[in-house]
């Protein structure tokens, strides 16, 4: 009961702070104050009280989708361990229900945003349709390598890399942490891959698909964006902070790498300009680069002897 | 002579302009393969008079020939077919007077839409629209851009201006003044007003202090500058490059709150005057301007050469957007985007004043493309810097000059005079003709925007749409300047 109740809020409050910790340290690295680190609540807040403005050419998928993305992504969120490793949902392959709660979320998202009859949606969908379908076999190289590694089919086979550290396990790590911070990036659309505070359509990723969304939707996407940012971030920490430590401490430590998380992105976004839409797909790819060098180590370690 | 020679910024009587039959002059354009500054026409009566003029910018003279349509004639052979640098201009006389260019490739309406108007078109299933504008996120001007894609490729972009189009030209006929040639393009302020305010000058024979000059010219490199910080900042910004985007901010801050301090205006509003100037540069301040500038020039050295060394900022910007010198020389673009190319043509130092003569302009290695443009504005801040503390220090020299004389409020009659001034975009062209009674009866306004949209235009083609605002930003054309 107690992981229930604090592995939900996790979930659903952390998206926020972390929004907060990557708007502070831009705006640190800008020589700016900034905003509140709870701006993202309240904009969040003050989302919800507005109306919604609906176009006249949507359908009802309009209408339903930003819920069932956000409802997805929840749902997804209850199969990742959090604090302790422990998981709300906790059976075998839960990963590979993971990986498609996720997918239908995005599902809903693009047909959310084809369904505005824009032409800037069109694109930013068929944009987001194709650099984050090609993250999917990356995820999954990596995941079946880590199962197959150590005999878990969970997502805490990543937990025991830590556990038991020699070489192999290390690089795996690094690159894993890697890994996952490339799928961070282009998942929650975030510099270089897309500008989440610009205002050019034509540059937009994610940002251009929740053009037409306005109130409610908008809060529940930007929302459920966050959600997706946590879920991620959780993974990479499954491979930093073990298990066995006592729980409290371990809860303590995942609340401080999120903060941490959102330093790092907000610190990378400062410090690089985005890539040229022509040269993300290189950019993703090197996550399946990533992947397939992790799979190699590990069947190494395994038949190597 | 079937062309009268002038110099910038003089008065020439309207009577030594020969008049030529159309078909001579055209035949005289052609062969006289000069840049078009101006093309326009005047009604006298029922006939339309049509006035060219030619730059030639090695030797630094106009050429300034006529011709007269009467009433029946509503057709000519265009000019764009063999010159393509006259488009914009044919187009313009077209719409204002109704008399034909036969076989112009494109007689589309510059600025009123009213008519029907197909775009270009492609067919096909991989083919998508996408239509941008008039009103924009952000607060930017009304402009309409109109992309033919196939997938993330612009093969075409066809621009439509016009929205603002308010009627200017004829405004300085009923009631013109420094506060209506200031307003005409809020980012080129100072530029206008001089162009204005030298065309006055040169109409009522009136010499200004050259103290007066020099706070005139100081104020047009601080333009200059302050727009070239904004728009390097823009550039960054449009890349998400923050650190950039914020550090050039804020140094075109320092700049413009020079201005402020100089002027009351931090866009310099109100400092020029028929006659002169209206505020003194005093030691003390130039020595706080200098001081500023010391601090801006150090501050923007920095951050550009950190910008540019970046790789990821490097990939963004070179080999996007390209003009290439051919082009820019065949349609006849000018100022800052046709340096950026490698035609180098600048106002200031191709029909130099007494002030610019000493100044050498080294021209810089450049490929079109936006990694060019760049480059190009931050040489030009350097160079806008050095200028302005040069002529801070000449300016000690006439510190006991008055800052205005008194100018006849008479013009003089049937009179033709051409002012074209450097802006920070490129030249303006401000063309007066009067009449008997020493009262404009034609102003005409040509801002480098109007010749250079188009390079726009070529230099997305080919390019991803992802990359359109990132060009569109490399030239920051002016909407209203070319809208009048």
């Amino acid at each position: 009961m107690k992981t229930v109740i604090i592995n939900l809020i996790i979930i659903l409050i952390m998206p926020f702070i972390m929004l907060g910790f990557i708007k502070k340290t831009k705006a640190f690295w800008a020589g700016r104050k900034g905003v509140s680190l709870l701006q993202p609540f309240y904009d969040f807040m003050r989302l919800l009280k507005k109306g919604i403005v609906v176009s006249n050419t949507t359908s009802f998928i309009a209408n339903i989708a930003p819920v069932i993305v956000l409802s997805s992504v929840i749902f997804a969120g209850l199969f990742v361990p959090l604090a302790g490793g422990l998981s709300v949902i906790n059976i075998e392959y839960g990963f590979i229900i993971f990986a498609y709660l996720l997918g239908l979320s995005k599902f809903f998202a693009l047909l959310c945003a084809m369904d505005t009859g824009s032409s800037f949606e069109g694109m930013g969908a068929s944009r987001e349709a194709c650099f984050t379908s090609l993250i999917e076999p990356a995820f999954f190289i990596i995941t079946a390598s880590a199962c197959g590694a150590c005999g878990i089919y969970s997502f805490n086979s990543f937990n025991t890399f830590i556990s038991n550290i020699n070489m192999v396990s290390l690089c795996v790590i690094i690159l894993a942490v890697l890994a996952f911070f490339i799928m961070l990036v282009v998942e929650c659309s975030r510099i270089p891959v897309d500008d989440p505070a610009t205002h050019l359509e034509l540059t937009m990723i994610h940002e251009v698909m929740i053009l037409d969304n306005s109130g409610f939707d908008l809060a529940v996407l930007t929302w459920a964006s966050g959600i997706k940012m946590v879920l991620i971030s959780s993974l990479i920490l499954l491979f930093i902070i073990p298990s066995s430590m006592p729980y409290y401490i371990s809860l303590i430590l995942y609340l401080l790498l999120y903060c941490l998380i959102g330093i790092v992105v907000g610190t990378v976004e400062s410090g690089i300009a985005r890539i040229r839409m022509s040269h993300i797909l290189e950019f993703v790819f090197a996550m399946t680069a990533l992947a397939l060098v992790i799979l190699a180590l590990i069947t190494i370690r395994i038949y190597g002897g | 002579m079937n062309w009268l020679i002038n110099d910038n910024n003089k008065c020439e009587s309207i009577f030594d302009i020969p008049v030529l039959s159309i078909n001579d002059l055209r035949q005289e354009i052609i062969q006289m393969k000069k840049r078009v500054v101006g093309f326009f026409g005047k009604q006298e009566n029922d006939n339309v008079h049509l006035f060219v003029v030619l730059a030639d910018d090695s030797e630094g003279k106009l050429y300034v020939s006529s011709a007269i349509f009467p009433p029946e004639i509503k057709e000519y052979e265009s000019l764009t077919q063999e010159l393509p640098s006259f488009h914009m201009f044919e187009r313009e006389f077209y719409e204002e007077f109704n008399i034909k260019p036969l076989n112009h490739p494109w007689l589309k309406s510059v600025r009123n839409h009213k008519n029907k108007y197909e775009f270009f078109e492609m067919k096909g299933d991989e083919i998508h629209q996408v239509a941008v504008g008039p009103i924009h996120a952000g607060v930017i001007e009304p402009g309409h851009f109109r992309f033919m894609c196939c997938g993330e490729k612009i093969y075409e972009l066809e621009i439509q201006l016009g929205w603002q189009s308010k009627g200017v030209e004829q405004l300085f006929l009923t009631s013109h003044s420094n506060r209506l040639a200031e307003s005409v393009c809020g980012d080129s302020v100072v530029a206008y007003n001089i162009a204005y305010s030298n065309l006055v000058e040169s109409l009522s024979g009136c010499e200004i202090t050259n103290k007066a000059q020099l706070i005139r010219l100081i104020a047009l490199e601080m333009e200059r500058c302050a727009i070239h910080i904004g728009d390097l900042g823009a550039i960054a910004g449009d890349i998400a490059y923050l650190m950039g985007a914020s550090i050039f901010g804020a140094t075109r801050t320092l700049v413009i709150n020079t201005m402020l301090e100089i002027s009351g205006s931090r866009f310099a509003r109100g400092l020029i005057e028929t006659g002169g100037v209206n505020y003194d540069i005093d030691l003390a301040l130039s020595d706080k301007i200098v001081s500023v500038l010391d601090k801006v020039s150090n501050d923007v050295e920095r951050t550009v050469k950190t910008m540019l060394k970046s790789p990821t900022v490097a990939s963004r910007l070179e080999k996007t957007g390209i003009v290439s010198k051919e082009t820019a020389i065949e349609m006849g673009f000018t100022g800052m985007t046709a340096r950026a190319s490698g035609v180098n043509l600048d106002t200031r130092f191709d029909y130099p004043d007494k002030w610019y003569k000493d100044i050498e302009n080294r021209s810089t290695k450049a490929d079109g493309d936006v990694y060019s443009r760049t480059r190009l504005r931050y040489k030009e801040i350097k160079q806008s810097i050095y200028i302005i503390k040069k002529f801070l220090k000449e300016l000690e020299k006439y510190s006991t000059e008055p800052l205005r004389v008194h100018c006849p409020n008479k013009m003089k009659p049937d009179s033709f005079v051409v002012s074209m001034t450097e802006g920070w975009r490129g030249e303006v062209v401000h063309i007066a003709i009067t009449d008997t009674n020493g009262k404009f009866s034609r102003y005409k306004i040509k801002d480098a925007s109007f010749n250079n949209w188009y390079a726009l235009a070529l230099a997305v083609r080919n390019n991803g749409i992802s990359d359109f605002p990132l060009c569109n930003k490399s030239f920051n054309l002016s909407y209203c300047g070319n809208d009048l």
